[in-house]
């Protein structure tokens, strides 16, 4: 048997009969797919698969290493959880466009070199986008495309960069970047930061995944930006530039998420916040910074899913997505709320939950990075990361003023994909050693000691004393926040103004001078040339002919054929010349 | 049992009690704090026994009261139909 079995193939191709099946075979396939790529991704050896020549360049399909195997190990749990919680629709296209979003994830995840990432990268956005256009609504079609426009201007940035990145270096293979930040890097980069959501690049996540079908928002929240943060990990991991970057979105997130109130939005907006803390973790560049980064990648994906399924259940079953029209589900969804929590402690890292041993390796890290500003700033970013996911939205959610909604518990199997998520969050919040010993380099750090508890304990419960205090300030309102998307929403709407109004009204005076003054003063001039034609020069020439005529047949009177005539002629002409002679000589 | 605890938590007539558990919890905390053995404080407030506290609470007012600022005065937040 083969050593490596792509995973990422094993979801691309497995997605390909799914249409063709029906009821629980196609449940059963549905599940099989991803159960396999776990398989194959615990069975994998590290080393170099898939090695080619194309155009004269080294291909590289799969690069199996550590890091890689972390990124595939959770994007095919994912997939499963995801799959699981999905497993009630009745229509096959978003099953199939979650195959392939995966399968791409897992393909850049494994690319060893800059072609076969960028296939799989574009893979991955147009069957993300297909899981918003699912939604079917006015609103998604519109959110999907303006997420496909935005995407691809990041991909032909990125395009633009690895074709001269290629040109400068000779070599297309992906690895660390050095050299500093030339125009090719800087492309590459601006490419991975817009996936990564890295501010101003942002909206795009937050105006496309609360549009999202309920069930592809999942896959969604998870795969994106955690494979731009794979790349960035990557690629660049020691950059200074990330790693204000990082914290200034770690804290954009969190106070976008106070005026937010979609509760997806709101969740998605903490997706930019915990990413933040991953972009930071990648450009301190330590071992233990970007042992940090990447673990919580690990972390944030189950957590962040497990979120995103709560949340998604509430919408499945009441319908609603704002949190003024939510309130007092707690006694009809039990169960949701307290598989929700668990994400929320979890995001929150509280002790004994995923985001407790990985959040804080990255902030250890700036710490021991002497980077006292970013230990601040990233400690502020979780007090409000409690703030929001652990406190605000479900309280105004599930507590609240009870709206008397008509609610139930979600189908089984979103129940049962959640306390798949849930379980893996407290898994590791308990035995941290099992995912430290997935993460790229070695592991020097204990997140257990008696400080570390109490330091997070006070920032968390002196939080949700605040959020007791300042309750009514945080009621949410009907709004909706301007972010970045503004300046192209905006900027279409401008310059298709700009087109409609002045440029039109410009198209429209011109050629009205033209019709008005321009046309009929060129009739009028081709008609008078017409005229000068006709009865000038061509009267003249006609003149002129007659002329010539009449002065032919005159002449030819004179030859009469006679010879008395020119006999006369000649004589009558020597005299007139010999009368000219005399004349002259005198 | 999840049905019992999310009802604690849900239900008006253990407003009380929720309470009292809730500044217990807070004041543990704080006593927690200034019990825990502290090897290695590389900056000034990793001395500062509830400090964290201190700055949970801070934190969770500033964010409250700047992002309210920022939406309403400088005009992040709009009315639902903005866009269209």
């Amino acid at each position: 048997m083969t050593d490596f079995v792509h995973p990422g193939l094993l979801f691309i191709l497995g997605a390909l009969p799914i249409p063709f099946l029906k009821g629980s075979v196609r449940k059963a396939y549905v599940l099989l797919i991803p159960t396999l790529a776990i398989l194959a991704v615990l069975t994998m050896h590290p080393g170099s698969y898939g090695a080619a020549r194309f155009i004269g360049q080294e291909i590289l399909i799969a690069k199996v290493d550590k890091l890689s195997v972390l990124f595939a190990t959770v994007f095919s749990i994912m997939a499963l959880i995801g799959t699981v919680y999905a497993l009630h629709l009745t229509r096959a296209g978003q099953h199939v466009a979650a195959f392939v979003y995966v399968g791409g994830a897992l393909g850049v995840v494994f690319a060893g070199d800059y072609l076969t990432l960028f296939l799989f990268w574009e893979g991955m956005t147009f069957a993300s986008a297909y899981l918003v256009f699912a939604q079917r609504s006015e609103q998604a079609l519109r959110a999907g495309f303006r997420y496909l426009m935005v995407h691809i201007t990041g991909s032909v940035a990125l395009l633009g960069g690895i074709i001269l990145h290629g040109f400068a270096t000779g070599s297309l293979l992906f690895g660390p970047i050095e050299g500093g930040l030339g125009f090719a890097t800087c492309l590459i980069l601006a490419g991975f930061l817009l996936n990564a959501a890295v501010p101003p690049l942002n909206a795009w996540l937050t105006d496309a995944y609360p549009e999202a079908t309920v069930t592809g928002a999942v896959f969604m929240s998870a795969l994106t930006t955690k494979t731009a943060v794979y790349v960035l990990a990557r690629a660049f991991p020691g950059t200074d530039l990330l790693v204000w970057l990082g914290t200034v979105m770690a804290l954009y997130g969190v106070i976008y998420a106070v005026l937010e109130n979609d509760c997806r939005r709101l969740l998605a907006y903490h997706i930019v916040s915990q990413v933040g803390y991953m972009v930071a973790g990648i450009g301190i560049g330590t071992e233990m910074a970007v042992n940090g980064a990447v673990s919580h990648a690990f972390a944030h994906i189950l957590y962040k899913a497990l979120l995103f399924m709560g949340a998604g259940a509430v919408i499945h079953v009441t319908g609603r997505r704002k949190l003024t029209e939510l309130g007092g589900l707690y006694k009809t969804m039990p169960v949701t709320l307290a598989l929700y929590m668990v994400g929320a402690f979890a995001i929150s890292a509280f002790p004994f939950f995923s985001g407790f041993v990985t959040k804080s390796m990255v902030v250890a890290a700036a710490g021991q990075d002497h980077r006292a500003l970013v230990v601040l700033a990233l400690t502020m970013a979780s007090s409000g990361t409690f703030l929001h996911t652990g406190l605000k939205l479900p309280y105004y959610m599930f507590f609240g003023t009870d709206q008397g909604l008509e609610a139930r518990e979600p189908p089984r199997n979103m129940l049962v994909a959640m306390g798949m998520a849930a379980v893996l969050c407290i898994a590791i919040g308990v035995f941290p050693q099992t995912l430290y010993a997935l993460l790229p380099h070695p592991v020097d750090f204990e997140p257990y000691t008696g400080v570390h508890v109490t330091e997070s304990l006070g920032v968390l419960m002196f939080t949700a004393l605040g959020f007791v205090i300042f309750l009514r300030a945080l009621d949410p309102e009907n709004t909706i926040s301007i972010d970045t998307d503004w300046l192209y929403r905006m900027g279409a709407r401008r310059f298709m103004w700009l087109a409609e109004k002045p440029l039109a009204r410009y198209e429209k005076a011109v050629s009205d001078v033209s019709e008005t003054a321009a046309l009929p003063f060129l009739h009028g001039t081709a008609r008078a040339g017409l005229r000068i034609d006709l009865h000038g020069v061509d009267a003249f020439v006609n003149a002129v002919a007659r002329t010539i005529l009449a002065g032919g047949g005159a002449l030819r009177r004179l030859q009469s054929g006679v010879v008395t005539h020119y006999a006369l002629a000649m004589i009558a002409g020597v005299i007139a010349a010999i009368a000219v002679f005399a004349v002259a000589w005198q | 049992m999840i049905k019992h605890v999310v009802d604690f938590f849900g239900d008006e007539r253990h407003a009380k009690v929720r309470r009292r558990l809730f500044y217990l919890v807070l004041g543990l905390i704080v006593i927690a704090d200034f019990l825990v053995f502290r090897e290695h404080a590389e900056y000034l407030w990793e001395r500062l026994p509830g400090w964290s506290a201190l700055y949970g609470f801070g934190s969770c007012v500033l964010l409250i009261f700047v992002s309210k600022f920022l939406g309403h005065q400088c005009g992040l937040m709009r009315r639902e139909d903005y866009y269209d």
